[in-house]
Protein backbone atom coordinates (compact mmCIF):
# COMPACT_ATOMS: atom_id res chain seq x y z
CA UNK A 1 0.00 0.00 0.00
CA UNK A 2 2.68 2.58 1.23
CA UNK A 3 4.51 1.76 -2.31
CA UNK A 4 0.99 2.87 -3.94
CA UNK A 5 0.86 5.79 -1.77
CA UNK A 6 4.04 6.56 -3.06
CA UNK A 7 3.15 6.44 -6.85
CA UNK A 8 0.61 8.53 -6.61
CA UNK A 9 2.14 11.38 -5.63
CA UNK A 10 5.13 11.68 -7.58
CA UNK A 11 7.40 13.89 -5.09
CA UNK A 12 8.17 11.88 -1.83
CA UNK A 13 10.18 12.59 1.09
CA UNK A 14 12.99 10.20 -0.49
CA UNK A 15 12.84 12.09 -4.08
CA UNK A 16 11.28 12.75 -7.15
CA UNK A 17 9.83 9.68 -9.33
CA UNK A 18 11.65 8.98 -12.93
CA UNK A 19 9.27 10.12 -14.97
CA UNK A 20 8.38 7.67 -17.65
CA UNK A 21 9.56 8.27 -21.25
CA UNK A 22 9.80 4.67 -23.26
CA UNK A 23 7.29 2.30 -24.82
CA UNK A 24 4.87 3.25 -27.87
CA UNK A 25 6.38 2.64 -31.16
CA UNK A 26 5.08 -1.07 -31.25
CA UNK A 27 2.19 -1.71 -33.43
CA UNK A 28 -0.49 -4.75 -31.28
CA UNK A 29 -2.72 -6.54 -33.66
CA UNK A 30 -6.52 -4.80 -32.27
CA UNK A 31 -9.06 -6.88 -34.27
CA UNK A 32 -12.11 -5.23 -33.90
CA UNK A 33 -10.61 -2.01 -34.76
CA UNK A 34 -10.45 -2.89 -38.50
CA UNK A 35 -14.35 -3.71 -38.15
CA UNK A 36 -15.39 -0.51 -36.58
CA UNK A 37 -13.46 1.48 -39.09
CA UNK A 38 -15.97 -0.77 -41.87
CA UNK A 39 -18.94 0.09 -39.42
CA UNK A 40 -18.59 3.73 -38.79
CA UNK A 41 -17.89 4.01 -42.59
CA UNK A 42 -20.92 2.18 -43.50
CA UNK A 43 -23.27 4.10 -40.93
CA UNK A 44 -21.62 7.66 -42.19
CA UNK A 45 -23.23 6.73 -45.86
CA UNK A 46 -26.15 5.55 -44.65
CA UNK A 47 -26.67 8.35 -42.17
CA UNK A 48 -25.74 10.73 -44.99
CA UNK A 49 -27.80 9.13 -48.00
CA UNK A 50 -31.15 9.14 -46.02
CA UNK A 51 -31.28 12.25 -44.84
CA UNK A 52 -29.65 14.04 -48.50
CA UNK A 53 -27.10 15.27 -47.23
CA UNK A 54 -25.50 12.70 -49.61
CA UNK A 55 -27.11 13.28 -52.67
CA UNK A 56 -28.33 9.68 -54.63
CA UNK A 57 -26.01 10.27 -57.51
CA UNK A 58 -22.64 10.93 -55.66
CA UNK A 59 -23.01 7.57 -53.34
CA UNK A 60 -25.82 4.74 -53.67
CA UNK A 61 -27.54 4.01 -49.83
CA UNK A 62 -25.47 1.11 -48.68
CA UNK A 63 -28.72 -0.45 -47.91
CA UNK A 64 -29.93 -0.56 -51.35
CA UNK A 65 -26.35 -2.28 -52.21
CA UNK A 66 -27.63 -5.14 -49.73
CA UNK A 67 -30.54 -5.16 -51.42
CA UNK A 68 -29.14 -5.59 -54.80
CA UNK A 69 -26.11 -7.94 -53.48
CA UNK A 70 -29.47 -10.11 -52.06
CA UNK A 71 -31.19 -10.13 -54.86
CA UNK A 72 -28.18 -11.12 -57.04
CA UNK A 73 -27.97 -13.93 -54.49
CA UNK A 74 -31.20 -15.12 -54.70
CA UNK A 75 -31.57 -14.89 -58.70
CA UNK A 76 -28.67 -17.33 -58.89
CA UNK A 77 -26.78 -14.77 -61.00
CA UNK A 78 -23.97 -14.29 -58.29
CA UNK A 79 -22.24 -17.61 -58.84
CA UNK A 80 -22.68 -17.46 -62.79
CA UNK A 81 -20.87 -14.14 -62.36
CA UNK A 82 -18.10 -15.61 -60.05
CA UNK A 83 -17.60 -19.27 -61.07
CA UNK A 84 -16.17 -18.00 -64.39
CA UNK A 85 -14.22 -14.92 -62.45
CA UNK A 86 -12.85 -17.78 -59.79
CA UNK A 87 -11.36 -19.73 -62.29
CA UNK A 88 -10.15 -16.83 -64.71
CA UNK A 89 -8.13 -15.86 -61.02
CA UNK A 90 -6.72 -19.27 -60.06
CA UNK A 91 -5.83 -20.59 -63.61
CA UNK A 92 -4.03 -16.79 -64.63
CA UNK A 93 -2.72 -16.17 -60.99
CA UNK A 94 -1.40 -20.15 -60.47
CA UNK A 95 0.15 -19.82 -64.10
CA UNK A 96 1.70 -16.46 -63.69
CA UNK A 97 2.76 -16.90 -59.89
CA UNK A 98 4.48 -20.93 -60.50
CA UNK A 99 5.93 -19.00 -64.05
CA UNK A 100 7.25 -15.77 -61.78
CA UNK A 101 8.66 -18.42 -58.65
CA UNK A 102 10.62 -20.38 -61.10
CA UNK A 103 12.05 -17.61 -62.46
CA UNK A 104 12.88 -15.87 -59.46
CA UNK A 105 14.52 -18.83 -57.94
CA UNK A 106 16.37 -19.10 -61.30
CA UNK A 107 17.35 -15.47 -61.49
CA UNK A 108 18.78 -15.80 -57.86
CA UNK A 109 20.77 -18.78 -58.62
CA UNK A 110 22.67 -18.22 -61.30
CA UNK A 111 24.89 -15.00 -62.67
CA UNK A 112 23.99 -15.45 -66.11
CA UNK A 113 20.40 -15.39 -65.87
CA UNK A 114 20.52 -12.68 -63.32
CA UNK A 115 22.22 -10.38 -65.63
CA UNK A 116 20.43 -11.00 -68.77
CA UNK A 117 16.83 -11.19 -67.09
CA UNK A 118 17.25 -8.56 -64.78
CA UNK A 119 16.64 -5.93 -66.80
CA UNK A 120 14.04 -6.94 -68.72
CA UNK A 121 11.77 -7.87 -66.03
CA UNK A 122 12.69 -4.06 -64.80
CA UNK A 123 11.80 -3.63 -68.49
CA UNK A 124 7.94 -5.36 -68.30
CA UNK A 125 6.84 -4.21 -64.79
CA UNK A 126 5.87 -0.84 -65.35
CA UNK A 127 4.42 -1.88 -68.75
CA UNK A 128 0.08 -1.07 -67.95
CA UNK A 129 -0.81 -5.14 -68.52
CA UNK A 130 -3.69 -3.77 -69.76
CA UNK A 131 -2.50 -1.70 -72.33
CA UNK A 132 -1.74 -5.05 -73.72
CA UNK A 133 -4.82 -6.99 -74.08
CA UNK A 134 -5.68 -5.76 -77.39
CA UNK A 135 -2.60 -7.94 -78.16
CA UNK A 136 -3.18 -11.04 -76.15
CA UNK A 137 -6.69 -10.64 -77.86
CA UNK A 138 -4.24 -11.18 -81.19
CA UNK A 139 -2.28 -13.87 -79.47
CA UNK A 140 -4.49 -15.90 -77.43
CA UNK A 141 -7.79 -14.65 -78.71
CA UNK A 142 -11.04 -13.52 -77.14
CA UNK A 143 -11.82 -16.25 -75.59
CA UNK A 144 -10.76 -17.11 -72.12
CA UNK A 145 -6.84 -17.92 -73.82
CA UNK A 146 -6.48 -13.79 -73.26
CA UNK A 147 -7.76 -13.28 -69.81
CA UNK A 148 -5.57 -16.57 -68.27
CA UNK A 149 -2.60 -14.76 -70.65
CA UNK A 150 -3.29 -10.96 -68.91
CA UNK A 151 -3.77 -12.01 -65.16
CA UNK A 152 -0.74 -14.44 -65.54
CA UNK A 153 1.24 -11.87 -67.02
CA UNK A 154 0.15 -9.51 -64.57
CA UNK A 155 1.31 -11.64 -61.61
CA UNK A 156 4.67 -12.66 -63.03
CA UNK A 157 6.39 -9.44 -62.86
CA UNK A 158 6.25 -8.73 -59.01
CA UNK A 159 6.30 -12.80 -58.30
CA UNK A 160 9.39 -12.42 -59.89
CA UNK A 161 10.74 -9.18 -58.10
CA UNK A 162 9.79 -10.84 -54.71
CA UNK A 163 11.15 -14.11 -55.23
CA UNK A 164 14.92 -13.16 -56.40
CA UNK A 165 15.02 -10.39 -53.45
CA UNK A 166 13.59 -13.30 -51.18
CA UNK A 167 16.52 -15.83 -52.55
CA UNK A 168 18.99 -13.10 -52.01
CA UNK A 169 17.81 -12.97 -48.23
CA UNK A 170 18.98 -16.31 -47.60
CA UNK A 171 21.44 -16.64 -45.04
CA UNK A 172 24.83 -17.15 -46.56
CA UNK A 173 25.93 -19.19 -43.44
CA UNK A 174 23.14 -21.64 -43.75
CA UNK A 175 24.38 -21.59 -47.38
CA UNK A 176 28.21 -22.29 -46.44
CA UNK A 177 26.98 -25.01 -43.44
CA UNK A 178 25.38 -27.16 -46.56
CA UNK A 179 28.22 -27.18 -48.50
CA UNK A 180 30.78 -27.84 -45.31
CA UNK A 181 28.71 -31.32 -45.09
CA UNK A 182 28.88 -32.07 -48.56
CA UNK A 183 25.48 -31.68 -49.32
CA UNK A 184 24.81 -31.56 -53.28
CA UNK A 185 23.64 -27.91 -54.73
CA UNK A 186 19.84 -29.38 -55.32
CA UNK A 187 19.67 -30.88 -51.74
CA UNK A 188 21.06 -26.88 -50.72
CA UNK A 189 18.84 -25.79 -53.28
CA UNK A 190 15.43 -27.35 -51.90
CA UNK A 191 16.11 -28.29 -48.30
CA UNK A 192 18.18 -24.34 -47.78
CA UNK A 193 17.08 -22.15 -50.41
CA UNK A 194 13.83 -22.27 -51.24
CA UNK A 195 12.11 -22.86 -47.28
CA UNK A 196 14.08 -19.60 -46.31
CA UNK A 197 12.88 -18.11 -49.44
CA UNK A 198 9.63 -18.91 -48.52
CA UNK A 199 8.77 -15.53 -45.87
CA UNK A 200 9.65 -13.33 -48.80
CA UNK A 201 7.73 -15.39 -51.50
CA UNK A 202 4.75 -15.21 -49.47
CA UNK A 203 4.87 -11.88 -49.05
CA UNK A 204 5.87 -11.05 -52.80
CA UNK A 205 2.04 -13.41 -53.20
CA UNK A 206 0.16 -11.31 -51.12
CA UNK A 207 0.80 -7.84 -53.55
CA UNK A 208 0.50 -10.25 -56.50
CA UNK A 209 -2.46 -11.70 -56.06
CA UNK A 210 -3.67 -8.57 -55.33
CA UNK A 211 -2.46 -7.35 -59.21
CA UNK A 212 -4.30 -10.12 -60.11
CA UNK A 213 -7.94 -9.32 -58.88
CA UNK A 214 -7.46 -6.10 -60.47
CA UNK A 215 -6.28 -7.31 -63.63
CA UNK A 216 -9.32 -9.81 -63.64
CA UNK A 217 -12.00 -7.16 -63.55
CA UNK A 218 -9.64 -5.32 -66.70
CA UNK A 219 -9.95 -8.84 -68.34
CA UNK A 220 -13.64 -9.58 -68.05
CA UNK A 221 -14.47 -5.26 -69.55
CA UNK A 222 -13.72 -7.43 -72.80
CA UNK A 223 -15.33 -9.61 -74.39
CA UNK A 224 -16.91 -11.61 -71.69
CA UNK A 225 -20.78 -12.59 -70.75
CA UNK A 226 -20.17 -13.56 -67.23
CA UNK A 227 -17.78 -12.41 -64.70
CA UNK A 228 -17.75 -9.95 -61.66
CA UNK A 229 -15.49 -7.48 -64.31
CA UNK A 230 -18.39 -8.14 -67.26
CA UNK A 231 -21.30 -7.17 -64.00
CA UNK A 232 -19.80 -4.19 -63.43
CA UNK A 233 -18.94 -2.70 -66.60
CA UNK A 234 -22.40 -3.50 -67.78
CA UNK A 235 -23.63 -1.37 -63.93
CA UNK A 236 -21.22 1.17 -64.90
CA UNK A 237 -22.67 1.96 -68.28
CA UNK A 238 -26.04 2.23 -67.55
CA UNK A 239 -25.03 4.06 -64.12
CA UNK A 240 -26.66 1.70 -62.25
CA UNK A 241 -24.67 2.73 -58.71
CA UNK A 242 -25.94 0.01 -56.43
CA UNK A 243 -25.01 -2.34 -58.69
CA UNK A 244 -21.80 -0.95 -59.42
CA UNK A 245 -21.25 -1.19 -56.14
CA UNK A 246 -22.14 -4.62 -55.38
CA UNK A 247 -20.08 -5.36 -57.60
CA UNK A 248 -16.99 -3.31 -55.81
CA UNK A 249 -18.15 -5.16 -52.50
CA UNK A 250 -17.66 -8.86 -54.07
CA UNK A 251 -14.37 -7.28 -55.08
CA UNK A 252 -13.15 -6.22 -51.91
CA UNK A 253 -14.48 -9.59 -50.53
CA UNK A 254 -12.11 -11.85 -52.73
CA UNK A 255 -9.22 -8.95 -51.76
CA UNK A 256 -9.75 -10.42 -48.09
CA UNK A 257 -10.21 -13.59 -48.85
CA UNK A 258 -6.89 -13.80 -50.87
CA UNK A 259 -5.49 -11.99 -48.31
CA UNK A 260 -7.02 -14.75 -45.74
CA UNK A 261 -5.66 -17.53 -47.57
CA UNK A 262 -2.10 -16.75 -47.51
CA UNK A 263 -2.23 -15.87 -44.15
CA UNK A 264 -3.27 -19.07 -43.24
CA UNK A 265 -0.69 -20.57 -45.22
CA UNK A 266 1.82 -18.33 -44.00
CA UNK A 267 0.68 -19.72 -40.17
CA UNK A 268 1.05 -23.33 -41.39
CA UNK A 269 4.11 -22.86 -43.35
CA UNK A 270 6.34 -20.73 -41.37
CA UNK A 271 5.49 -21.57 -38.10
CA UNK A 272 9.38 -21.68 -37.34
CA UNK A 273 9.38 -17.93 -37.50
CA UNK A 274 10.49 -16.04 -34.36
CA UNK B 1 43.78 -38.97 -40.58
CA UNK B 2 46.67 -36.06 -39.76
CA UNK B 3 46.53 -32.91 -41.40
CA UNK B 4 49.28 -30.88 -42.65
CA UNK B 5 48.87 -26.86 -43.72
CA UNK B 6 52.12 -26.66 -45.93
CA UNK B 7 53.47 -22.98 -46.20
CA UNK B 8 49.99 -21.48 -46.60
CA UNK B 9 49.78 -17.21 -47.87
CA UNK B 10 46.76 -15.74 -48.68
CA UNK B 11 46.19 -12.45 -49.71
CA UNK B 12 42.82 -10.39 -50.94
CA UNK B 13 44.21 -8.28 -53.65
CA UNK B 14 47.07 -6.72 -52.77
CA UNK B 15 46.27 -6.95 -49.08
CA UNK B 16 48.33 -9.66 -47.25
CA UNK B 17 45.93 -12.23 -44.49
CA UNK B 18 48.27 -14.74 -44.01
CA UNK B 19 52.13 -15.55 -44.26
CA UNK B 20 53.75 -19.30 -44.67
CA UNK B 21 52.04 -20.58 -42.53
CA UNK B 22 52.67 -24.35 -41.65
CA UNK B 23 51.14 -26.90 -38.76
CA UNK B 24 50.54 -30.08 -38.09
CA UNK B 25 47.52 -31.62 -36.85
CA UNK B 26 47.99 -35.18 -35.54
CA UNK B 27 44.92 -37.53 -34.98
CA UNK B 28 43.20 -37.44 -31.96
CA UNK B 29 44.33 -33.95 -30.61
CA UNK B 30 43.26 -30.96 -30.49
CA UNK B 31 44.76 -28.11 -31.73
CA UNK B 32 43.56 -23.98 -30.88
CA UNK B 33 44.38 -21.61 -32.62
CA UNK B 34 44.78 -18.36 -31.20
CA UNK B 35 45.59 -14.69 -32.52
CA UNK B 36 44.30 -10.99 -32.62
CA UNK B 37 41.45 -9.91 -34.18
CA UNK B 38 41.59 -9.58 -37.64
CA UNK B 39 44.70 -12.18 -38.29
CA UNK B 40 43.29 -14.40 -40.52
CA UNK B 41 42.33 -17.68 -38.13
CA UNK B 42 38.86 -18.02 -39.14
CA UNK B 43 40.34 -17.86 -43.24
CA UNK B 44 42.71 -20.13 -42.29
CA UNK B 45 39.86 -22.75 -41.06
CA UNK B 46 38.09 -22.41 -44.34
CA UNK B 47 41.52 -23.19 -45.68
CA UNK B 48 40.93 -26.85 -43.70
CA UNK B 49 37.79 -27.50 -44.47
CA UNK B 50 37.97 -26.61 -48.96
CA UNK B 51 35.44 -24.02 -48.09
CA UNK B 52 38.28 -21.21 -49.85
CA UNK B 53 41.26 -21.71 -51.37
CA UNK B 54 44.75 -19.92 -50.06
CA UNK B 55 46.92 -17.88 -52.73
CA UNK B 56 49.75 -20.47 -52.11
CA UNK B 57 50.21 -23.34 -50.32
CA UNK B 58 48.12 -26.08 -49.76
CA UNK B 59 46.14 -28.31 -47.27
CA UNK B 60 47.45 -32.11 -47.23
CA UNK B 61 45.15 -34.72 -45.97
CA UNK B 62 47.73 -37.59 -44.73
CA UNK B 63 46.89 -40.70 -44.84
CA UNK B 64 43.26 -41.88 -45.66
CA UNK B 65 39.78 -40.76 -43.36
CA UNK B 66 38.39 -44.08 -41.57
CA UNK B 67 36.17 -46.01 -43.78
CA UNK B 68 32.61 -44.95 -41.60
CA UNK B 69 33.23 -40.95 -42.07
CA UNK B 70 30.47 -39.74 -43.97
CA UNK B 71 32.60 -36.17 -44.09
CA UNK B 72 35.88 -36.39 -42.85
CA UNK B 73 36.31 -32.62 -42.02
CA UNK B 74 33.40 -31.43 -40.49
CA UNK B 75 32.88 -27.74 -39.10
CA UNK B 76 30.80 -26.45 -36.16
CA UNK B 77 30.20 -22.28 -36.68
CA UNK B 78 30.17 -19.86 -34.42
CA UNK B 79 26.50 -18.65 -34.90
CA UNK B 80 25.93 -22.61 -34.83
CA UNK B 81 23.83 -22.32 -38.79
CA UNK B 82 20.89 -24.47 -37.77
CA UNK B 83 18.08 -24.42 -39.94
CA UNK B 84 15.14 -22.55 -38.04
CA UNK B 85 12.73 -24.36 -40.08
CA UNK B 86 14.09 -27.89 -38.82
CA UNK B 87 13.73 -29.76 -35.63
CA UNK B 88 16.27 -30.70 -34.10
CA UNK B 89 16.34 -33.92 -35.38
CA UNK B 90 15.51 -32.67 -38.69
CA UNK B 91 18.69 -30.93 -38.21
CA UNK B 92 20.42 -33.52 -38.04
CA UNK B 93 18.78 -35.77 -40.36
CA UNK B 94 19.63 -32.93 -43.06
CA UNK B 95 22.95 -33.82 -43.18
CA UNK B 96 23.01 -38.00 -43.47
CA UNK B 97 19.91 -37.51 -46.03
CA UNK B 98 22.44 -37.06 -48.81
CA UNK B 99 24.46 -40.02 -48.05
CA UNK B 100 21.13 -42.08 -47.93
CA UNK B 101 20.94 -42.59 -44.61
CA UNK B 102 17.11 -42.55 -43.84
CA UNK B 103 14.40 -44.14 -41.67
CA UNK B 104 16.14 -46.45 -39.08
CA UNK B 105 19.27 -45.81 -39.50
CA UNK B 106 19.00 -42.11 -39.33
CA UNK B 107 17.05 -42.39 -36.26
CA UNK B 108 19.61 -44.52 -34.66
CA UNK B 109 22.67 -42.16 -35.35
CA UNK B 110 20.40 -39.32 -34.47
CA UNK B 111 19.59 -41.30 -31.13
CA UNK B 112 22.97 -41.74 -30.09
CA UNK B 113 24.35 -38.01 -31.00
CA UNK B 114 21.45 -36.96 -29.47
CA UNK B 115 22.63 -38.54 -25.74
CA UNK B 116 26.06 -38.16 -26.41
CA UNK B 117 25.35 -34.04 -26.46
CA UNK B 118 22.42 -34.42 -23.44
CA UNK B 119 20.01 -33.40 -25.31
CA UNK B 120 17.50 -36.75 -26.07
CA UNK B 121 14.24 -35.06 -24.54
CA UNK B 122 14.60 -32.07 -27.11
CA UNK B 123 14.80 -33.61 -30.59
CA UNK B 124 11.29 -32.34 -31.63
CA UNK B 125 11.74 -28.65 -30.49
CA UNK B 126 12.55 -25.82 -32.97
CA UNK B 127 15.66 -24.10 -32.97
CA UNK B 128 13.82 -20.57 -32.08
CA UNK B 129 12.80 -22.38 -28.58
CA UNK B 130 16.29 -23.14 -27.66
CA UNK B 131 19.24 -20.96 -25.63
CA UNK B 132 22.50 -20.35 -27.20
CA UNK B 133 24.27 -23.18 -25.54
CA UNK B 134 21.77 -25.56 -26.66
CA UNK B 135 22.24 -24.58 -30.37
CA UNK B 136 25.58 -25.17 -30.20
CA UNK B 137 25.09 -28.56 -28.62
CA UNK B 138 22.91 -29.34 -31.74
CA UNK B 139 25.07 -28.23 -33.91
CA UNK B 140 28.29 -30.20 -32.14
CA UNK B 141 25.92 -33.31 -32.66
CA UNK B 142 25.41 -32.58 -36.11
CA UNK B 143 29.08 -32.37 -36.73
CA UNK B 144 28.77 -36.15 -34.89
CA UNK B 145 26.36 -37.57 -36.78
CA UNK B 146 28.58 -37.60 -39.98
CA UNK B 147 31.39 -39.27 -37.99
CA UNK B 148 33.94 -36.29 -38.53
CA UNK B 149 37.78 -37.49 -39.13
CA UNK B 150 38.59 -34.05 -38.25
CA UNK B 151 36.26 -31.27 -36.54
CA UNK B 152 37.20 -27.39 -37.72
CA UNK B 153 35.46 -25.12 -34.93
CA UNK B 154 35.39 -21.85 -35.53
CA UNK B 155 34.91 -19.82 -32.56
CA UNK B 156 32.35 -22.05 -31.43
CA UNK B 157 31.73 -20.42 -27.89
CA UNK B 158 32.14 -16.63 -28.46
CA UNK B 159 28.44 -16.34 -28.91
CA UNK B 160 27.68 -17.51 -26.05
CA UNK B 161 27.71 -16.05 -22.01
CA UNK B 162 30.65 -16.73 -19.99
CA UNK B 163 28.93 -19.56 -17.75
CA UNK B 164 27.35 -21.56 -20.58
CA UNK B 165 31.02 -21.30 -22.20
CA UNK B 166 31.94 -22.87 -19.07
CA UNK B 167 29.65 -25.68 -19.26
CA UNK B 168 29.85 -26.31 -22.87
CA UNK B 169 34.11 -26.55 -22.21
CA UNK B 170 33.01 -29.29 -20.06
CA UNK B 171 30.79 -31.36 -22.47
CA UNK B 172 33.74 -30.63 -24.90
CA UNK B 173 36.22 -32.20 -22.69
CA UNK B 174 33.72 -35.20 -21.78
CA UNK B 175 32.83 -35.63 -25.38
CA UNK B 176 37.15 -35.75 -25.97
CA UNK B 177 37.62 -38.16 -23.28
CA UNK B 178 35.06 -40.51 -24.21
CA UNK B 179 35.93 -40.78 -27.57
CA UNK B 180 39.55 -39.20 -28.57
CA UNK B 181 38.48 -36.26 -31.95
CA UNK B 182 40.95 -34.64 -33.95
CA UNK B 183 39.69 -31.15 -34.38
CA UNK B 184 40.97 -27.24 -34.86
CA UNK B 185 39.80 -25.08 -32.50
CA UNK B 186 39.99 -21.34 -33.28
CA UNK B 187 39.02 -18.98 -30.45
CA UNK B 188 40.22 -15.86 -29.11
CA UNK B 189 39.80 -16.43 -25.89
CA UNK B 190 42.88 -17.68 -24.19
CA UNK B 191 40.92 -19.07 -21.82
CA UNK B 192 39.29 -22.47 -23.91
CA UNK B 193 42.39 -22.55 -25.57
CA UNK B 194 44.24 -23.57 -22.74
CA UNK B 195 41.32 -25.45 -21.58
CA UNK B 196 40.82 -28.03 -24.72
CA UNK B 197 44.20 -27.52 -26.38
CA UNK B 198 46.77 -30.42 -26.59
CA UNK B 199 48.42 -27.27 -29.07
CA UNK B 200 47.99 -23.69 -29.10
CA UNK B 201 49.07 -21.74 -32.01
CA UNK B 202 49.51 -18.28 -31.97
CA UNK B 203 49.38 -16.10 -34.74
CA UNK B 204 50.56 -12.82 -35.37
CA UNK B 205 48.58 -9.85 -36.43
CA UNK B 206 48.17 -9.23 -40.09
CA UNK B 207 49.50 -10.83 -41.89
CA UNK B 208 49.39 -13.73 -39.71
CA UNK B 209 52.08 -15.60 -39.10
CA UNK B 210 52.75 -18.36 -36.44
CA UNK B 211 54.53 -16.78 -33.23
CA UNK B 212 54.79 -19.65 -31.36
CA UNK B 213 53.03 -23.19 -30.78
CA UNK B 214 52.82 -24.20 -27.30
CA UNK B 215 52.16 -27.31 -26.17
CA UNK B 216 49.88 -28.40 -23.00
CA UNK B 217 50.93 -31.89 -21.46
CA UNK B 218 48.34 -31.50 -18.45
CA UNK B 219 45.80 -34.32 -20.25
CA UNK B 220 42.34 -32.75 -20.57
CA UNK B 221 40.49 -34.14 -18.13
CA UNK B 222 43.01 -33.01 -15.25
CA UNK B 223 42.41 -29.62 -16.48
CA UNK B 224 39.86 -27.80 -13.95
CA UNK B 225 38.43 -24.12 -13.89
CA UNK B 226 41.26 -22.02 -12.45
CA UNK B 227 43.99 -24.94 -12.41
CA UNK B 228 47.61 -22.78 -11.44
CA UNK B 229 49.58 -24.70 -14.08
CA UNK B 230 46.76 -23.37 -16.66
CA UNK B 231 46.67 -19.87 -15.27
CA UNK B 232 50.47 -19.78 -16.07
CA UNK B 233 50.29 -21.20 -19.86
CA UNK B 234 47.29 -18.58 -19.84
CA UNK B 235 49.57 -15.60 -18.50
CA UNK B 236 52.22 -16.72 -21.34
CA UNK B 237 49.80 -16.55 -24.15
CA UNK B 238 48.38 -13.36 -23.22
CA UNK B 239 52.17 -12.01 -22.88
CA UNK B 240 52.90 -13.39 -26.19
CA UNK B 241 49.50 -11.72 -27.70
CA UNK B 242 49.16 -8.57 -25.88
CA UNK B 243 51.63 -5.91 -28.00
CA UNK B 244 49.96 -7.41 -31.13
CA UNK B 245 46.55 -7.42 -30.07
CA UNK B 246 46.79 -3.67 -29.09
CA UNK B 247 48.45 -2.97 -32.45
CA UNK B 248 45.93 -4.67 -33.73
CA UNK B 249 43.12 -3.03 -31.95
CA UNK B 250 44.28 0.57 -33.62
CA UNK B 251 44.49 -0.15 -36.86
CA UNK B 252 42.16 0.55 -39.23
CA UNK B 253 39.72 -1.77 -40.95
CA UNK B 254 40.21 -2.76 -44.29
CA UNK B 255 37.43 -1.65 -46.54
Amino acid sequence: MADTNARAKSVTPNGKAVAFRGGGFAPKPHRWVGGLVFVVLILLAEWGTRTGWISALTLPKPSDVLVTFLQLYDSGLLFRHLGPSLSRLVVGAAIGASLGISMGVLIGLFSYIRSGLVPLVAAIFPIPKIALLPLFVIWFGIGEGSKYALIAFGTFTPTVVATYGAVDNVDRTLIRMGQSFGLSWWSIVRKIVLPGAMPGILSGLRISLAIAIILLVAAEMLGAEYGIGAYILEAGSLYDLERLFAGVVILSLLGVGVSAIIGAVERRLLTWRT
Amino acid sequence: MDIRLDSICHSYDSFEVLRDISIDIASGQIVCIVGPSGCGKSTLLRFIGGLERPTSGQVLQIGAPPADSLNPLTYVFQDFALLPWRSVAGNISLVLEDHGIRGKAATKIIKDVLSRTKLSDFAEALPKQLSGGMKQRVAIARALAVRPAVMLMDEPLSALDAQTRELLMDDLVDLWTRQPFTAVYVTHNLAEAVRLGHKVVVLSRRPGQIREIVSIDTPLGQRAFGDADLDAHQKYLWHLMRDEARAADAELLHG
